[in-house]
């Protein structure tokens, strides 16, 4: 491969990789606030309300994501004919596979809290909302980091998935590339490219886990 | 003035009756020791006052407010919410555990609830939290945080933080038996120094000595019944059920032993 062609194909990759950014930052945008009120709904004493809300996150959890993405992308136009936005169906089954999965780790975030909290937080006559937000949440949030950050990696490497729906983004074109070049080199040259992106995201956490680790 | 009153107060798991007929009264100033031992329902009974426990029958009054208003067939009517927070403000509570807010500093863990529940300003709560980290011995501390303290540390910021409230009554549920000897005494200091203060204190606790030397009423609980109360030199020293007189039999044993060892004292002896 010539140097000029080299790249041509970095600039067409990068093109690609922020495509499969922008469904990395919306998807994380809306599945983490989403998570978090389905944890919050989930753990809810009202059946009607957790129910519902644990078959949604034991379908999300249960299915491939492939298969999601598909269903999302044209089980609208098979059932009632309706041609939607391809990128915003990928958007919507990310969204919604990923918030189950945040949901559980917040839910379990929350629910390892110990009652000894709540109680010594209820004693100094804080009410409700008080004791979530200031008492509860923080150390919440401590706790779900590590188990966050590996849902986050996962989901950048998640998105080369939306080539199977005919999204261009960075893994479907180093896997055109690679046909025509018969060459792994687009190939590993993508890789590079989530790989890097990847070690930026664990810098990021380890960041933020040493900031909150001024207590234990 | 009475500070604590409980009438004929019944508390069941289940089917499991934990706590039976218990009625009591605490008057202003007092020093209330509740001893017994391990499942007799010391703690339930402490739970049940500070709200941490729904009670299945009874009566509570905390410094005038009525806890319970009423009855039906499902059980207690509890009083409006309004009430129930002013009683929790008028009492504060020690944990066996501490429950610190591991991420705030000491100073914050006492400023916190001052600020937020009471709307003290904020340098006004400061202020009078860091007159509270001294008189705990804590003063070098305020900014370190509770896993930076040793276990009795923060069993006393936890006592500096239940007093910012200003509370009527302290209640002490097991504060020392989280900790190892050696700091059980600084806390049992701290308590001595606060019923010299004249605050109105109920105290669970296994150390039977400090009962005896800080307790104006000993009630000692079994089976979820007060099998005996009274004068700290009446039940410890002179218990009159056979009940009282088995549990008790160890600690006299251990005293009689430790005198032929003058150098050895027990845990909240001799402070």
């Amino acid at each position: 491969m010539t140097g000029e062609a080299f790249g041509n194909m970095l600039l067409t990759f990068l093109e690609g990789f922020g495509v499969s950014l922008e469904l990395f930052g919306i998807t994380l945008l809306i599945s983490i606030p989403l998570g978090f009120v389905v944890a919050l709904g989930r753990i809810s004493k009202y059946k009607i309300i957790s129910w519902p809300l644990s078959v949604y996150i034991s379908i999300m959890r249960g299915t491939p994501l492939l298969l999601q993405l598909l269903f999302f992308s044209f089980g609208p136009f098979y059932m009632f004919g309706w041609n939607w936005n391809r990128f915003l169906a990928v958007c919507i089954s990310f969204a919604l596979n990923y918030a189950a999965y945040f949901a559980e780790i917040f839910r379990g975030g929350i629910e390892s809290m110990p009652v000894g909290q709540y109680e010594a937080s209820a004693a100094l006559g804080f009410g409700k909302g008080q004791t979530f937000f200031r008492i509860i949440l923080p150390q919440v949030i401590k706790r779900v980091l590590p188990a966050s950050a590996n849902e986050v990696i996962t989901l950048v490497k998640d998105t080369s998935l939306v080539q199977a729906v005919g999204v261009v983004e960075l893994f479907s074109l180093a896997n055109k590339l690679m046909g025509k070049q018969v060459s792994p080199v687009p190939l590993i040259v993508a890789g590079v490219f989530y790989y890097i992106f990847n070690l930026l995201v664990s810098f990021v956490f380890r960041f933020i886990e040493k900031k909150l680790n001024y207590y234990k | 003035m009475t500070m604590i009153r409980v009438e004929h107060l019944c508390k069941h798991f289940d089917d499991l009756e934990v706590l039976s007929d218990i009625s009591m009264e605490i008057k202003k100033g007092e020093v209330v020791a509740i001893i017994g031992p391990s499942g007799s329902g010391k703690s339930t009974l402490l739970r049940c006052i500070n709200q941490f426990e729904t009670v299945t029958k009874g009566k509570i009054n905390i410094c005038g407010d009525d806890m319970i208003i009423g009855e039906n067939a499902k059980g207690p009517i509890y009083a409006p919410k309004k009430i129930l927070k002013k009683i929790r403000l008028n009492v504060g509570v020690v944990f066996q555990q501490f429950n610190l807010f591991p991420h705030f500093n000491a100073l914050r863990n006492i400023t916190e609830a001052p600020i937020r529940v009471l709307k003290t300003p904020k340098e006004q709560a400061q202020q009078e939290a860091r007159l509270l980290l001294q008189e705990v011995g804590l003063k070098e501390k305020e900014k370190s945080y509770p896993c930076e303290l040793s276990g009795g540390q923060q069993q006393r910021l936890s006592i500096a933080r239940a007093l910012a409230l200003h509370p009527q009554v302290l209640f002490f549920d097991e504060p020392t038996s989280a900790l190892d000897p050696e700091l059980t005494g600084e806390i049992l200091k701290i308590i001595k120094k606060l019923a010299a203060e004249n605050h109105t204190m109920v105290i669970v606790t296994h150390e039977m000595s400090f009962a005896r030397d800080v307790a104006d009423w000993i009630i000692f609980m079994d089976g979820g019944y007060i099998v005996e109360q009274g004068r700290p030199e009446d039940v410890i020293n002179n218990p009159q059920k056979e009940r009282t007189k088995a549990f008790l039999e160890r600690f006299h044993n251990i005293r009689k032993e430790s005198k032929l060892d003058k150098k050895q004292t027990l845990p909240g002896e001799n402070l």
